[in-house]
C-alpha cells in the first residue's frame, strides 16, 4: 500500500467536524507552525520539502510565496483556487467535501506564513453544497481560537471566507479568479504586474490551488526533508489523482509519486483495470488540456523505459511522445472510444470557456471546434487535417492566458498520434457514423485479458 | 410578476456579504447576490431582478449585466420549476452521456435548451463539472445526480412530478 498525506485519515467516522479531526492529530501542524516556528521558518519549510502547484502548473509553492510584496501598510492576500474545472479533475472537491479543515488548517499556515489576514476560498459556482460544509468547518475552527483575532495569542489575525463563482473554467486562472472576486467578468488580466505584486483589490496576493494548501498541513508536521522521501526527483510528496472514463475503479486517489502509469491503471490498489475487459486505448493523463498519449506511449516512454507517475517522467519527451501530470485528472480510454469525437467535445468545451479577450482563442476555438464536427458527422474533407494543425498553432502561445495553449495542445495531440483515425474519418464518412476506428497500432503492449467465459 | 424585493432575511444575508470585504469593495458581492437574487426570484434574472441588484450594491446596471451574461449559471431567460444541467463533456462523453441525454429528450419530448409545456421541465448541456469519475452526471439545483442511468433519470422525474404536486 502507498503512504498518504492528505487523505490518511479522510475515511475516519466524522472526520468532516472539527473534534473528530482534532482527536486524530488536526492542528498540529497548525500549532507548531505559530508557536514554535514563524512565518519565515514556515517559509524556508515548504521551499524545503519541493512542493509544486497542484493546480495544474507544478509552479514551486514556495518560491510563488517568495515573490510576494511587502510594502508597508498594505494588506496581503491569500486565495484559495477552488475553481476545479479542469475536465476530468475532481479531487479538490473530494478534499473539501470530506476533510474541510484540512484545507482550514493549510490556510491558517499559509495566511501565517504570507502575513495575509484575509483568505478567500474562490469555489466553482457549480459545487453548490460545498460551501456550507467549508462554512461550517469554518465556524468550528474560529469557536476553538483558530481563527479570528490573536490566534494562539501570537497576535496573528486572520478571517477565512467562501466566494462562490457561476460557471467559468476561465476563473480558475489566476488573474481571472481574481477580477471574478472583485465582482467583474473573468477577463485574465495582463502580466506583469503578478498578483504578488499587485493582485486581489490591487494589493499583493497568492492564489494556490486546494490540494497544495493542505499539503502544507503534512510538510509542517513531518518537515520539508521527510516530504522529500515520498516521490522521486523533482515530484516531491503526494499527488491526488482523479480517475476516471473506461476503468473499473473511477476516483481519486493519493500516489506517492514513485509508481508507475502501469501499476495506477492495472492495480486492484488504483483504477482495476479497464472496463469491461477491454483494452487500453489511450489516455489524458493530467486534465483535458494536457496531450493526449496512445497507449503504447502512455505505459513506456519513446526510450522504452517504463513511464512513471511523476511530472518529469509523464513530460519525457516534450509534446512529441510526452504529456503532463497537469492537474492528475486521468481521464482513459478504451478500445471503443473515438478519438475525434473526444477531441470534439474538448474543443466545444474550450470554445463555450473561452473568455473573449483574445481573437486567436475566441475566434480559433470555434473555428476548430466546427471544422471537427465536420470530420465527426461525415463532411470532412482531408485538408481539414491540415486546417486544424494551422489553426492550433496559431493559438498557442499568442494569448493573454494561458487558454489558448490549453485548447490548442489536445487538438495538436489528437492529430499527433491518431492522424490516421482522422483521415480514416474523413475517407470513410458513412462508416464512421455507424462504427468507430478502435485500436490499430495504439494497442497497449500488455496481453489482452482473456473475457470470462 | 411580483415586486423585485429581497426578504429581510436575505437583506441581511446581502450585509453579511458586504462584511467580507474591505470597505468601498461591495462590488465583490456581486456574483453571491445574484445567486441570491435567482434562487429568490423564480430560477432566472429578468432585467428587472438585475436593476433591483444595481441599486442595491450601488453599481451601474450595466456592471451588472456584463457580469450576469458572462458566467453560466445565472439564466437569462425563464427555465422550467427543475433545470436538468448534464453535462456532455468528454469523461462524460465516454461513458455514455450522449445517451442519457437522448433519453431524457425523448423521455420528457424536449429539445436541448427547451422547457416543458407544463413549465416543470427544462434541459440543459453543460461543459465539465467536475464529477467526472462519477460519470455520466448532471446538475439539479443544489446538487449533484451521478451515475445516471436511464432507469435513475425516470426516478429522478418521478421524484421531481411528486414534489411539484405536492406544493
Amino acid at each position: 500500500m502507498g503512504r498518504k498525506l492528505l487523505l490518511d485519515k479522510a475515511h475516519i467516522e466524522g472526520i468532516r467536524y472539527y473534534d473528530t479531526y482534532r482527536s486524530n492529530g488536526g492542528y498540529a501542524a497548525a500549532e507548531k507552525a505559530l508557536k514554535t516556528m514563524g512565518p519565515d521558518a514556515v517559509l524556508e519549510e515548504v521551499k524545503k520539502s519541493g512542493l509544486r502547484g497542484r493546480g495544474g502548473a507544478g509552479f514551486p509553492t514556495g518560491l510563488k510565496w517568495s515573490f510576494i510584496a511587502k510594502p508597508e501598510g498594505v494588506p496581503r492576500y491569500l486565495v484559495c483556487n477552488a475553481d476545479e474545472s479542469e475536465p476530468g479533475t475532481f479531487k479538490d472537491r473530494y478534499l473539501m467535501e470530506f476533510i474541510p479543515h484540512l484545507l482550514i488548517e493549510g490556510l491558517i499556515i499559509s495566511s501565517f506564513a504570507l502575513g495575509a489576514n484575509s483568505a478567500y476560498i474562490y469555489i466553482r459556482g457549480e459545487y453548490a453544497w460545498i460551501p456550507d460544509i467549508l462554512e461550517q468547518a469554518i465556524a468550528e475552527a474560529k469557536n476553538k481560537g483558530w481563527l479570528g483575532k490573536n490566534i494562539l495569542g501570537t497576535g496573528f489575525d486572520l478571517e477565512i471566507y467562501v466566494q462562490r463563482g457561476a460557471g467559468a473554467y476561465i476563473c480558475g486562472e489566476e488573474t481571472a479568479l481574481i477580477e471574478s472576486l472583485e465582482g467583474k467578468r473573468g477577463n485574465p488580466r495582463i502580466k506583469p504586474p503578478f498578483p504578488a505584486v499587485k493582485g486581489l483589490w490591487q494589493c499583493p496576493t497568492v492564489v494556490n490551488n486546494v490540494e497544495t494548501l493542505a499539503a502544507v498541513v503534512p510538510i509542517i508536521n513531518i518537515g520539508g526533508d521527510e516530504y522529500i522521501k515520498y516521490g522521486t526527483g523533482k515530484s516531491t510528496g503526494t499527488k491526488l489523482i482523479s480517475a476516471c472514463g473506461n476503468i473499473n475503479k473511477p476516483g481519486v486517489y493519493e500516489i506517492e509519486m514513485n509508481i508507475s502509469v502501469e501499476e495506477f491503471i492495472y492495480s486492484d490498489e488504483y483504477c482495476g483495470g479497464i472496463k469491461n475487459n477491454k483494452r487500453l486505448k489511450a489516455c489524458i493523463p493530467g486534465g483535458s488540456s494536457v496531450p493526449v498519449l496512445p497507449a503504447n506511449l502512455l505505459l513506456k516512454t519513446a526510450k522504452g523505459e517504463t513511464r512513471m507517475m511523476t511530472y518529469e517522467s509523464l513530460a519525457d519527451g516534450g509534446f512529441a511522445t510526452g504529456s503532463m501530470l497537469g492537474s492528475g485528472g486521468f481521464i482513459v480510454m478504451d478500445e471503443d472510444q473515438c478519438i475525434v469525437r473526444n477531441t470534439l467535445t474538448f474543443a466545444r468545451f474550450y470554445h463555450h470557456e473561452s473568455c473573449g479577450q483574445c481573437s486567436p482563442c475566441r475566434e480559433g476555438t470555434g473555428w476548430m471546434e466546427k471544422v471537427l464536427k465536420n470530420i465527426e458527422y461525415g463532411k470532412g474533407k482531408m485538408s481539414d487535417i491540415d486546417l486544424l494543425w494551422d489553426i492550433q498553432r496559431k493559438i498557442e502561445g499568442n494569448t493573454i492566458c494561458p487558454l489558448g495553449d490549453a485548447a490548442a495542445w489536445p487538438v495538436a495531440a489528437a492529430i499527433r498520434h491518431f492522424r490516421d483515425e482522422f483521415e480514416w474519418h474523413v475517407a470513410h464518412p458513412q462508416e464512421a457514423l455507424t462504427r468507430n476506428f478502435g485500436l490499430a497500432h495504439y494497442a497497449d503492449p500488455l496481453p489482452a485479458p482473456v473475457a470470462a467465459v | 410578476m411580483a415586486e423585485v424585493q429581497f426578504s429581510e432575511e436575505k437583506l441581511n444575508k446581502v450585509k453579511e456579504i458586504i462584511a467580507r470585504y474591505p470597505a468601498g469593495k461591495q462590488k465583490s458581492a456581486l456574483i453571491p447576490v445574484l445567486h441570491l437574487a435567482q434562487e429568490a426570484f423564480g430560477g432566472w434574472l429578468s432585467a428587472e431582478t438585475m436593476d433591483y441588484v444595481a441599486a442595491l450594491l450601488q453599481l451601474e446596471p450595466i456592471e451588472v449585466y456584463e457580469v450576469a451574461t458572462f458566467y453560466s449559471m445565472f439564466n437569462l431567460k425563464p427555465v422550467g420549476t427543475y433545470l436538468f444541467e448534464v453535462c456532455q463533456t468528454g469523461p462524460c462523453m465516454v461513458s455514455g452521456a450522449d445517451q442519457i441525454i437522448d433519453y431524457i429528450k425523448n423521455k420528457l419530448g424536449i429539445g436541448v435548451g427547451e422547457t416543458t409545456a407544463d413549465g416543470l421541465f427544462t434541459l440543459k448541456t453543460v461543459e465539465c463539472l467536475g464529477a467526472c469519475g462519477y460519470a455520466p452526471m448532471m446538475q439539479l439545483g443544489k446538487h449533484y445526480r451521478e451515475h445516471l442511468t436511464p432507469a435513475k433519470v425516470d426516478e429522478i422525474i418521478a421524484e421531481c412530478r411528486s414534489k411539484a404536486n405536492a406544493n
